[in-house]
């Protein structure tokens, strides 16, 4: 073999050589509580997936020895991680069931600590060019549930002259995000289930973008993903009531029909690094962040810290 | 020096016993994935899972609070729909560019061409689906005045794209595999490139056709994120291909994160995996026996 | 090709003059020769156009922002502004473990299927084996890299289950490479070595490997393009929504922490987090594209090269 190959080889050697020394360096500093940067995992719900990242990207500068590691993927994600004891601290745009407490109790011996850490509401969204301005629970129950007998823009009395075909475009999210369950709920109570045949989609905004394409379209999504380009209808509780508008003093008296609170479960009373991050989160420059993503903050003063026994 | 031949001949046994491991490691690791992906959606499979329900129901309500429903025919229809229409445009135009590159170009082009091939085979699946979810999107309401761009259309031609490049390097090892001769026979007796191409060269390398046919559906098939951001992900029958529908594939991706570790419906996303690799098991081991049929003639 | 003077309907006439003039039926079959090439090349263009248009729309949307700071710098504003380093450092991280895995194991394997292993039934079934193996879809690879490497192994979600999950997913592209490459070098070559008292693997590290390296280097950087484009394996074994990481630190992750990724930031990005410029998500798919792609033509221009200096 000529010289230049065996040189080949060597690269190749060395090149193999230099990874493995360079993870081997990584691998030393994976251990989260004997390297010198603490890692905070937090996973959870998609709603609260930016939020996490504002706060996990902000905190940063606030505690440069701790980063925080934020997965989204969903409600349901975050509580199984911390079933599983895999997450530091899980976010939810649900309340815990009564039947995942149990789990986490048995399989951790913890029990999960409940946090509110803001309020958001559900905007209904559609294309901006459509006339309607608002919309009431029972229509918009009409429109997704089982049953539901909605298919055509003119039914709600609308002549949407850009839809081409009249049918209403109905914008989902898949079946098992917190948003949907959420949805679900304030539309049907816990009866019945949405028509098939939505569009199911992936993320909040990805929903918004679509229904910003698609002049047929209504979709729902956190009020926080809001653009210009898209128009949000107001919300009554019943027909012929009035409807408000998603905002945060709507949210926090109670008058927009569905809105949550957005929780963070920890498994025990949280300690040391997470202890710290929770209690940033709560304090007025975490609240900040809460209102610069488009949530409702928690109303100044007391943050509210509750056990959770929401076992009933 | 016995000791030292001694010591060579062990350790040349002893590479020789992991170079042998090593090969037998694809084996392993393909029961590996099936086994792993059966023990974990095994539990639900065998009690508690209606199959038939499963196989024939459209009705797909994983979370629902009353009545939970595995259906996947409505799934299994989105991708037969994707696939299919992929198929209708990949395998007459990727059948066509193999007979291009291997009937017509000079060595230079034809060395061009392939590159470009392989390239377009390298664009990642999550960049596809962006395109299908950015571009596409808008071209397709605008052109077919559709109410939505996330459709079977959109997928189909995404998925078509993106199988091309196997369907075109297989398409034309199989021209290649031609012998010369029945090439020159055929001139010889005066036909024309459309007559070698249709009386000759289809039928001697119908196999190897198949086959880049078979793994081009193969490829088609397990797609995931290009389909789950350009096909709308709705769970309905399509009627039309300005439909969305949603694949077995992208309903995994889209929902296994969120589906508890051990629930019923995690199970049930296991159980479509199992569904999967049995689909694209199949459909590679005909396109490996079609191959062996060539080399055995 | 010269077909016209053998096929000339008129072998009677010999006159030089009209012997080789074009006939009706020559002009025709020129003319279907023409045809065929066009409609043939047209499909081929349609196929490759796209590839063209494709690439040079996403720089054209991508280039307000493309900048090698673009790379270098932390995402700030909630990943609406700024860079995409913590990702592309992450599928660093994913593709160099994934190949410290697969290609040892791919290349051994390569080496014992065309070495070693005999014409029979056993080493048939592996060959099948490795064809399943790269026709598995990824999102299978998914949950088997769930099931095994992060649950029944106990990585729990990490870059090492990610990395590994890929490292099986790409195992044939290196396989399938490195077996060619082996191949082509002639077995006079190995013969000559076993008559002077070599052993097979004496025969394999001094000879056969030397003489492949070109296929097998090939191989492992198709792999390296590859496993940087794959999203769905990654989703669900160690790839994040959000990882605050310092700037510039080349070893921010350990083997047991999770990472960003850039196809998942790709994801993530375009269907997750509101109000992104335009730029953002098309700069991201162009460093996720430009990466694979130039990858790519390494191997291609790699393979060329060494292709020219072949001395058999």
């Amino acid at each position: 073999m000529s010289k230049r190959q065996q040189l080949l080889y060597l690269f190749v050697i060395f090149t193999l050589m230099i990874a493995v020394a360079g993870c081997g360096s990584g691998g030393d500093s994976s251990e989260t509580e004997t390297s010198d940067k603490a890692v905070i995992q937090n996973a959870g719900s998609d709603t609260m997936v930016n939020l996490a990242q504002a706060w996990a990207e902000e905190y940063a500068n606030v505690q440069p020895t701790v980063s925080v590691e934020v997965s989204g993927g969903g409600s349901g994600t975050g509580i199984a991680a911390l079933i599983n004891g895999t997450v530091d601290i899980a976010n939810c745009s649900r309340q815990m069931k009564a039947s995942e407490i149990e789990r986490a109790k048995a399989n951790t011996g913890k029990t999960p600590v409940e946090l509110i850490v803001g309020y958001d509401a559900l905007a209904v969204y559609v294309h901006e060019e459509n006339p309607m301005n608002e919309i009431s629970i029972e229509q918009l129950a009409n429109i997704y549930g089982e049953g539901g007998n909605i298919t055509k823009w003119s039914q709600l009395g609308i002549s949407h002259s850009t839809c081409s075909g009249d049918e209403v475009i109905r914008i989902s999210r898949q079946s098992n995000s917190g948003t949907y369950h959420y949805f679900r709920e304030a539309l049907l109570g816990n009866t019945a289930d949405f028509k098939l045949g939505s569009r199911d989609l992936h993320g909040s905004k990805d929903v918004v973008e679509l229904v910003e394409k698609t002049p047929c379209a209504i979709g729902y999504s956190g009020m926080g993903y809001r653009t210009d380009h898209v128009k949000v209808l107001d919300v009554a509780k019943k027909a012929g009531e009035q409807a408000f508008s998603p905002n945060v003093d709507n949210a926090l008296s109670g008058d927009y029909p569905i809105a949550r609170p957005l929780y963070i479960y920890s498994l025990g009373e949280a300690t040391g690094k997470a202890k710290e991050y929770l209690d940033w989160i709560l304090s007025a420059a975490g609240q900040k962040i809460v209102s610069a993503n488009g949530y409702v903050p928690l109303e100044t003063g007391a943050p509210m810290t509750e056990s959770s026994d929401s076992s009933n | 020096m016995i000791n030292r031949s001694r010591l060579e001949s062990v350790t040349e046994r002893i590479i020789e016993g992991i170079i042998r491991f090593c090969g037998f490691s694809a084996i392993l690791f393909v029961f590996g994935i099936f086994f792993f992906v059966f023990r974990e959606g095994s539990g639900f499979l065998f009690s508690g899972l209606d199959i038939g329900q499963f196989l024939t129901s459209p009705e797909w309500f994983p979370t629902s609070v009353s009545n939970k429903r595995y259906g996947v025919l409505a799934l299994l229809a989105g991708t037969a729909s994707v696939t299919a229409l992929s198929m209708a445009i990949a395998v007459p135009f990727g059948l066509g560019a193999a007979i291009f590159v291997s009937e017509f170009c000079g060595p230079k082009l034809k060395e061009t061409f392939k590159i470009v091939i392989e390239l377009l085979a390298a664009i990642p699946s999550v960049v596809w689906g962006f395109i299908g979810l950015t571009v596409m999107n808008g071209v397709i309401i605008d052109l077919f005045d559709a109410p939505i761009g996330l459709t079977v259309l959109n997928g189909g031609i995404i998925l078509a794209l993106m199988s091309v490049p196997i369907i075109v390097s297989i398409g034309e090892d199989a021209l290649k595999a031609v012998p010369d001769s029945y090439r020159e026979a055929a001139e010889a007796l005066g036909a024309t490139r459309w007559q070698v191409i249709y009386r000759v060269l289809l039928p001697a390398g119908k196999n190897g056709l198949l086959a880049a046919v078979l793994l081009g559906i193969g490829r088609a098939v397990g797609e995931t994120m290009a389909v789950l951001m350009a096909t709308g992900h709705s769970v309905q029958f399509p009627s039309n291909i300005l439909d969305s529908v949603r694949t077995l594939t992208a309903t995994i991706a889209a929902e296994l994160g969120e589906a508890p570790v051990g629930s019923d419906h995690y199970q049930v996303l296991f159980i479509i995996g199992i569904l999967l690799f049995t689909i694209t098991f199949i459909v590679n081991l005909a396109s490996d026996l079609v191959v062996k049929g060539i080399r055995n003639k | 090709m010269s077909t016209s003077a053998t096929t000339s309907p008129n072998p009677v006439t010999l006159d030089p003059q009209t012997r080789f003039r074009e006939t009706a039926l020559v002009r025709r079959k020129k003319f279907t020769e023409k045809l065929a090439r066009l409609t043939f090349l047209t499909m081929t263009l349609l196929m490759i156009f796209p590839l063209l248009l494709i690439v040079s729309y996403l720089i054209y949307k991508a280039a307000p922002i493309l900048s090698i700071n673009f790379i270098l710098d932390n995402p700030v504003r909630g990943m609406r502004a700024g860079g995409i380093w913590p990702a592309f450092l992450g599928t660093l991280y994913l593709v160099g473990i994934s190949l410290l895995v697969s290609a040892p194991i791919g290349v051994l394997a390569a080496v014992y299927l065309n070495e070693y292993a005999r014409e029979n039934w056993f080493t048939r079934i592996i060959n099948l084996a490795v064809v399943n193996l790269a026709g598995v879809p990824s999102i299978v690879h998914a949950l088997f890299g769930l099931g095994a490497f992060v649950l029944f192994a106990g990585m729990g979600r990490s870059i090492l289950a990610a990395s590994l999950t890929l490292a099986i997913m790409t195992l044939p592209v290196i396989i399938a490479s490195t077996k060619e490459a082996l191949g082509a070098v002639p077995t006079a070559f190995r013969e000559a070595c076993w008559n002077v008292g070599a052993t097979r693997w004496q025969t394999i590290r001094r000879i056969v490997l030397p003489n492949s390296i070109s296929g097998i280097l090939t191989g492992i950087i198709l792999q390296v393009s590859r496993a940087a484009g794959e999203t769905a394996p990654i989703m669900f074994t160690g790839a994040v929504f959000f990882k605050a990481i310092e700037k510039g630190d080349i070893f921010a992750y350990g083997l047991f922490d999770q990472s960003m990724a850039l196809s998942m930031h790709l994801f993530t990005i375009s269907t997750q987090v509101p109000n992104v410029p335009e730029a953002l998500p098309y700069g991201t798919a162009v460093v996720l594209l430009g990466t694979v792609l130039l990858v790519n033509a390494l191997a291609i221009v790699l393979r060329v090269y060494l292709r020219s200096r072949k001395k058999w």
